[in-house]
């Protein structure tokens, strides 16, 4: 029998312009990243069709997590204005008598989130900045109307950035139950503060709606 | 190309005999490793990126009054009272709650879309012309028609302790969508809150 001869193939391909692509995305993401700051509380927040971009300027964060916890921070304070830390950290001690030391003080201005009670706030500032996120903490009591302790955060922060334009986020969790915001809400318009910002991930609008027909014909 | 060939060894010239012949190294590079590693840094950075930056959604609350004449007026024709239940239900009520509940519906996040945007039409539909706002509007510069026709529409939010955050996101969220211009959030009333809990199958409450 005759044997037909197959050509031989080599079979190394040339990887090249896989490398070029692979590198094309490597590098995409990387200048497309964004590194998610190290969150205390982890906090899933819901959708909106919302499409105002968080402003990163003075402002208060209340922060509500999964079981319903309240916790407030001012992490996006601008570095000009940390001083007024201080001042708020000043007024709380004051105005709910705790005794506090500077250097308690000087670990609020550094606390990554704050949510103890005004009771075991001298305790929690103790505990090195470095371990407070790892700390567990109960959550600032608001449910009991009568001893909604967040109001009083509120009036001291509210106090320091007198005349400064200061925003309120709320970050709330999917899961949290209402009567929470509604307190938190409640807190804010006891002193006066009826516009807030809540921070929401997201979404489109869904088609047909009559937003939709907005958007639609705004972009056009 | 990365792969160049290198010249291979036939049809060299004979060398002396005490030449060593060098022996030819190949260009061609082993890419793997270098593929191996920027996908691996690929999948790491897809991983670690947030590619959405969060958004705001702006909430206005009213002041609270304790002036008769500065609260707002609701016509029960253009009221629409949404109950905001546990496991996503959603409850709503056309205008007044009737004494027998008859008026008392359930649904879903899904359904009360079209109930809000079929609420809507009927209050535009049901639209006879307000002077003084067509007036207002006119002075703004704004089409009266359109700012005034819906003008008796006010959707009532009663969350229930049982509903979470995103509930309420999510409703207010709706009145976003369909362009709802008045809207309240409004404290669950002690009647209200026995017919939900009825329907949800719970005995009322005691409170």
């Amino acid at each position: 029998m005759p044997s037909i001869k197959m050509p031989k193939k080599s079979t190394d391909t040339d990887m090249t312009p896989f490398v070029d692509i692979a590198f094309l995305i490597l590098s995409f993401f990387i200048m497309a990243t964004k590194f998610k700051p190290e969150e205390p509380v982890k906090v899933e927040t819901p959708n909106s069709v919302s499409s105002d971009i968080l402003k990163e300027s003075n402002a208060m964060l209340i922060t509500i997590d999964k079981d319903s916890k309240v916790y407030v921070n001012f992490s996006s304070v601008n570095d000009a204005n940390k001083d007024k830390l201080g001042t708020i950290i000043d007024g709380v001690a004051t105005s709910r008598g705790i005794a506090l030391t500077d250097a308690e003080k000087q670990n609020f201005k550094g606390a990554p989130i704050l949510g103890v009670p005004f009771a075991s706030l001298k305790s929690y500032l103790d505990i090195p900045n470095a371990q407070q996120g790892a700390t567990p903490q109960p959550g600032i009591p608001v449910l009991d109307s009568l001893n909604n302790e967040l109001i009083w955060w509120i009036a001291e922060t509210k106090k320091a950035f007198a005349g400064e334009k200061l925003l309120y986020l709320i970050k709330g969790d999917n899961t949290s139950k209402y009567p929470t915001f509604e307190a938190v809400i409640n807190a804010l318009r006891r002193n006066e503060e009826f516009k807030y910002n809540l921070i929401t991930a997201q979404e489109g609008a869904p088609e047909g709606t009559e937003l939709f027909i907005q958007r639609l014909q705004k972009s056009k | 190309m990365a792969s160049i060939e290198g010249g291979g060894d036939s049809g060299g010239h004979k060398k002396g005999p005490g030449v060593k012949k060098a022996k030819r190294m190949s260009t061609r590079v082993d890419m793997t490793p270098m593929v191996d590693l920027g996908f691996l840094l690929i999948t790491f950075f897809i991983f670690t990126a947030t590619m959405s930056s969060p958004t705001t959604m702006d909430l206005n609350m009213p002041k609270d009054t304790d002036k008769q004449e500065e609260e707002t007026k609701v016509k029960q024709s253009g009221a629409l009272t949404i109950m905001l239940g546990k496991n996503n239900n959603v409850y709503y009520y056309e205008g007044e709650l009737e004494a027998n509940g008859a008026n008392f519906k359930a649904t879903d996040f899904a359904g009360i879309r079209k109930e809000i945007i079929r609420k809507k039409k009927d209050v535009i539909a049901a639209y006879r012309g307000d002077a003084a706002c067509e007036q207002k509007a006119r002075e703004k510069g704004k089409d009266p028609k359109a700012e005034c026709q819906d003008q008796d529409l006010v959707v009532v939010i009663k969350p229930m302790n049982e509903a979470t955050y995103k509930n309420t996101v999510d409703i207010l969220d709706e009145m976003t969508i369909n362009a709802v211009k008045r809207f309240a959030m409004v404290k669950i009333s002690d009647t209200e809150r026995d017919l939900v809990n009825m329907t949800e199958g719970n005995a009322p409450a005691s409170k």
